[in-house]
């Protein structure tokens, strides 16, 4: 029988359209990721369930690499005082690594995906320097990485688990940023400036200024995450500290649909396909990298749910005019 | 007497340096000018790191197992085309987000080549070294800057006129043109927009894949991960500096190669003036720098914006 697809707009409520999309985001992920292991001549299925871990990407080192500093400059401060300092030093790496790209983007409209992406590899190569040069650990027979941190600033861990401070602080700082970008004026001036920089302009909203700060912002929120990896994970700048959170990032802010109160949510979802990559690496022999390659299949699975649960699918007779379909 | 041996020597190193710079701009121009015909059609593909990645693999493998230059590179241009059409059919097809399926892309390719090759990792394979022209590779400087290189290199050259001709007087570059600029008006005067957008995106990849196994088979052979090491981000942004025009392209490239050749140059003489690391980082930072210079300079800007429909979902019905 001469039948073809149509698609037509669904009419559908918000959460059904969430649930389809994350319904949609999941198998495709486990399709990709099956097939991935598949091809690897892993162990297809075991592999996406047993466990990843989130490392992190460009930007973050340098705050990483700040943070450090922070540490080789405060040997005097006294114990209490080091975590905070350290912290906030590595939210200041961050916020100042996106500071250039953040300008000129304000002030010139050169293109942040561009700039960003490619100070990654200045950052990493940058981080590499410091480790196989001049912070090497003397101790470590060789091996490129720096000394273990003292103890005074590893991030406190819950109940004998890798958990750290940096869960709670990430949750605190959600709540934070959403009543920033509700419930303020400068959050109420960003959003207008994203939706249309044009309206904004028109409002005399010094739109440059606005930029800059929000990237900054973010830049400082990408230095924490990079910050707590090292404080509260790995404990050395070494090899493999960045890569995939930063584009873990971009996964979970997608999923979550912008929306700041789902982020911890649509994080949680990522971090249970993510953590645990010790075991699958040295279990499946995997290297690093397969991360990232879930991370794009998590992607494409998230954009494939977006337009499943925006659009409905359906099977008519050939020749019969749909009304309105856009298939 | 001495003046002679240093100008000979000069003339050498000079010889060496612009045979180095044509060939390191090589993959970043196929790649930019793979980018440059899918944005002309009106679809921006940021998948092109991993398109690079793919094609380094496929054709390294194909390589290494067939020993056959015409399979390593049709493997290359078929994996760079595959996952180009991966990304046509969420960005064409289903009309999403075309920066999110690009980055999707790139990610992909950079996670499954790391998979797929860690068993090829430093494994011997299929070398492609360069093919002296007869006669014109004895010229002077220039004879082995331009006459003594790999096939793709030739063909990173060559495509730059040919494809500026193409764009310029063809039918077929008019329709490609028209899909960029005003789907819409295409799609009425009866062009297939979207079989047109899906053809030059994958053409495209194509092109990125040849670019990657232009890496591992020419430039540095074997396989390694990472290899492209961003070259793809910078094609990207060699689009942008060439205001997506081929020949400005291969000006840009060339530049691009010119810059890794002095690179080179100064990492021999072992120069102390600046650390090796920020040698290893000039790349990346001087491409922001280029792209700040485009935006800052109105002239440069006027000559030609981005497609007006680039990135813009077009639907027949709809």
């Amino acid at each position: 029988m001469p039948l073809r697809l149509v698609l037509e707009p669904r009419q559908a409520t918000a959460p059904l359209r969430a649930l389809i999309s994350l319904a949609t985001t999941l198998g495709l992920a486990w399709a990709f990721g099956s097939l991935v292991f598949a091809l690897a001549g892993a162990d297809g299925v075991s592999g996406i369930g047993a466990a990843w871990r989130a490392m992190l990407q460009g930007a973050l080192g340098s705050a990483l690499a700040s943070c450090w500093v922070a540490l080789f400059m405060a040997p005097g401060l006294p114990p209490r005082l080091l975590l905070p300092v350290a912290l906030a030093a590595g939210a200041a790496g961050g916020a100042a690594w996106a500071f250039a790209p953040a300008l000129l983007k304000a002030r010139l409209g050169v293109n942040e995906i561009l700039s960003t992406l490619l100070l990654n590899y200045v950052a990493v190569l940058f981080m590499e320097h410091l480790y196989y040069g001049p912070w090497r650990d003397p101790a470590g027979l060789g091996f490129p990485g720096t000394a273990e941190l003292p103890e005074a600033v590893w991030l406190p861990t819950f109940f004998e688990t890798r958990v750290h401070l940096g869960l709670p602080l990430a949750i605190a700082l959600a709540g934070a940023l959403w009543w920033l970008l509700a419930r303020t004026r400068w959050g109420f001036r960003a959003r207008v400036l994203g939706l249309s920089p044009k309206a904004a302009a028109y409002a005399g909203f010094r739109s440059a200024r606005i930029t800059v700060t929000a990237m900054c912002l973010s830049g400082a929120l990408a230095g924490l995450a990079g910050t707590g990896e090292l404080l509260g994970v790995q404990h050395r700048v070494q090899d493999g500290l960045a890569s995939g959170l930063g584009f873990a990032g971009i996964v979970v802010a997608f999923l979550a649909r912008l929306n700041l109160l789902a982020v911890p949510l649509a994080a949680l979802f990522l971090g249970a396909l993510l953590v645990g990559a010790d075991q699958l690496q040295t279990e499946l022999r995997l290297p690093g990298t397969a991360v990232l390659a879930l991370e794009g299949a998590l992607l494409f699975g998230a954009l494939l749910g977006e337009f499943l649960a925006a659009n409905r699918l359906r099977l008519v007779r050939r020749g019969r005019k749909e009304p309105g379909h856009v298939g | 007497m001495s003046a002679d041996v240093f100008g000979g020597l000069d003339l050498q190193n000079l010889a060496s340096l612009g045979q180095i710079a044509v060939k390191s701009s090589t993959a970043v121009l196929l790649a930019a000018y793979g980018e440059i015909v899918a944005e002309r059609a009106g679809v921006l593909n940021l998948g092109l790191e991993g398109m690079l990645l793919l094609g380094a693999l496929a054709g390294f493998a194909a390589g290494a197992a067939t020993g056959d230059p015409l399979l390593a590179l049709g493997a290359a241009a078929c994996a760079g085309a595959l996952a180009a059409l991966l990304h046509a059919f969420f960005a064409v097809t289903l009309g999403v987000n075309q920066v999110l399926s690009g980055l999707a892309l790139s990610l992909l390719g950079a996670g499954l080549t790391g998979v797929l090759g860690r068993d090829l990792l430093g494994a011997p394979g299929l070398v492609l070294g360069s093919l002296p022209i007869a006669a014109l590779a004895d010229l002077p400087v220039l004879g082995q800057a331009l006459f003594n290189q790999p096939l793709l290199t030739y063909l990173a050259l060559l495509l730059a006129p040919v494809l500026s001709w193409a764009f310029a007087s063809t039918r077929l570059g008019l329709v490609v043109r028209a899909c960029g600029e005003n789907a819409s008006a295409a799609y009425a005067s009866g062009v297939p927009v979207r079989l047109v957008r899906f053809g030059c995106t994958c053409f495209g990849g194509a092109l990125a894949g040849l670019g990657g196994a232009f890496l591992s088979l020419s430039y540095t052979p074997g396989w390694k991960e990472g290899l492209s090491a961003g070259q793809g981000w910078i094609a990207i942004a060699m689009v942008i500096f060439a205001t997506w025009r081929p020949l400005r392209a291969l000006c840009g490239g060339l530049l691009f190669g010119a810059l890794t050749a002095a690179q080179f140059s100064f990492q021999t003489q072992g120069a102390e003036l600046v650390p090796v690391w920020g040698l290893r980082a000039a790349p990346y930072l001087l491409t922001i720098a280029v792209l700040t210079l485009v935006q800052a300079s109105a002239r440069l800007r006027r000559y030609s914006g981005p497609p007006a429909n680039l990135g813009r979902f077009f639907h027949p019905e709809g």
